[in-house]
């Protein structure tokens, strides 16, 4: 293993242009070496950003190093260059079960195993998930999900009644910073909570039917056509507001550091979580 | 203050750029290119600022600094002036390909100078 390591790194800087980075990492990584595979992953990914297999390296190493939400923003940036990458959905799949989602754990498995229905490894996950146990996960010496935890963690998420908290599985902030309401102002999931902690969901809530008439009303009038999106920047905080269908809408709130360009990226996350929870309702 | 104007509408893709009163969405001050009507601009806009001001108050994310629609064939930037200047609101209407960026740091510097 040592040997494969000075033989593609020696590669790798005789042509750093080369996707030789892929095996270095992934031997990193396997290697335990996290530290080196992130730092060869992230060159890899500035020179080839859409390359999805890129963001599948460095999402599996960023779940060796338990860093969950950035490894779904790889995993779920693979798939979208990707659609049939069977890594990328296995990962997601790998964390959907792990925040409690079954549902959409077995979703992603399934359309993995759309793709490359031969291989066994997807079947293996399937019949650890649906006795308990956490699907394998994608690093090379996987530490079993106790069914304990497992169950809890569902429990935990079910237990919401509406199933509010699964809209926004696995996003950063699900249930501070988001949330989706229909167009009367009624909360259909998610939550949001001001700097001191408060939950300000239902009041912010009522308000944003009446940004949305008048959204649409300012576009339509000025001959803009339809509105999609509407950003601000405050004063302690910035928010973004998304209509991920005709009749629902989707609020975006984060701290002022974040900046409206990425906070625009993270709404179109969460739209498309949002649209696939309100087809399946 | 029409000069002050002028730095927004150089950015290109820029189609008009006013100042409107918040209180009660009166134009202030305009330079608009045809077809943009600058009344139903600044009605629009002063009535949205409002509707987001109380939206942003109850999140607790506070005053907004800058606001950003955003529409299939163009986009409606407005940085508010703030109460020291009698609540007026630095307007802009743009393309939808125009640079964001820009547009949002002349309207900023023209609501520290002229407003």
């Amino acid at each position: 293993m040592a040997d494969d390591i000075r033989a593609l790194s020696a590669q790798l800087a005789q042509d750093p242009q080369s996707l030789v980075f892929l095996r270095l990492g992934e031997a990193l990584r396997r290697k335990g070496q996290l530290e080196a595979a992130l730092r060869v992953a992230m060159n890899g990914l500035e020179r080839h950003p859409h390359l999805a297999d890129a963001h599948d390296l460095y999402a599996r190493i960023l779940t060796d190093k338990h860093n969950y939400e950035r490894a779904f923003d790889e995993w779920d940036m693979a798939v979208r260059i990707a659609p049939h990458h069977t890594g990328a959905l296995k990962g997601l799949a790998f964390l959907y079960f792990k925040v409690g989602d079954i549902e959409q754990a077995e979703a992603h498995l399934a359309a993995a195993k759309r793709v490359a229905p031969d291989d066994p490894s997807i079947d293996q996950a399937i019949a650890m998930m649906r006795k308990g146990v956490g699907p394998p996960s994608p690093t090379p010496s996987p530490a079993p999900e106790p069914a304990t935890t497992a169950a809890s963690s569902t429990a935990a998420v079910s237990s919401s009644g509406f199933d509010e908290a699964r809209v926004f599985a696995g996003l950063e902030g699900a249930n501070e910073g988001l949330l989706l309401v229909d167009g009367a102002g009624r909360v259909l999931g998610g939550a949001l909570r001001d700097a001191s902690g408060a939950d300000v969901t239902d009041s912010v809530a009522a308000y944003l039917a009446g940004v949305s008439q008048e959204a649409a009303r300012t576009a339509k009038l000025l001959g803009l056509g339809a509105w999609n999106g509407l950003s601000a920047e405050g004063q302690h905080g910035n928010v973004h507001l998304a209509h991920p269908t005709p009749e629902a809408l989707l609020l975006v709130v984060r701290e002022r550091g974040m900046p409206l360009g990425r906070l625009a990226i993270l709404a179109q996350r969460a739209t498309i979580m949002a649209q696939r929870w309100l087809e399946r309702q | 203050m029409s000069k002050a104007l002028d730095m927004i509408t150089r950015v290109r893709g820029v189609r008009g750029a006013m100042l409107v009163s918040a209180e009660d969405g009166l134009v202030v001050a305009e330079q608009l290119m045809e077809g943009i009507k600058g009344g139903a601009v600044a009605a629009l806009a002063a009535s949205l600022a409002g509707r987001l001001r109380r939206a942003m108050d109850a999140a607790g994310t506070g005053t907004s600094v800058f606001w950003h629609l955003q529409a299939e064939q163009g986009a409606l930037l407005v940085v508010p002036g703030g109460e020291a200047a009698g609540s007026l609101l630095v307007v802009s209407v743009t393309e939808p390909d125009v640079n964001i960026g820009l547009v949002r740091l002349e309207l900023l510097r023209v609501a520290e100078t002229a407003v």
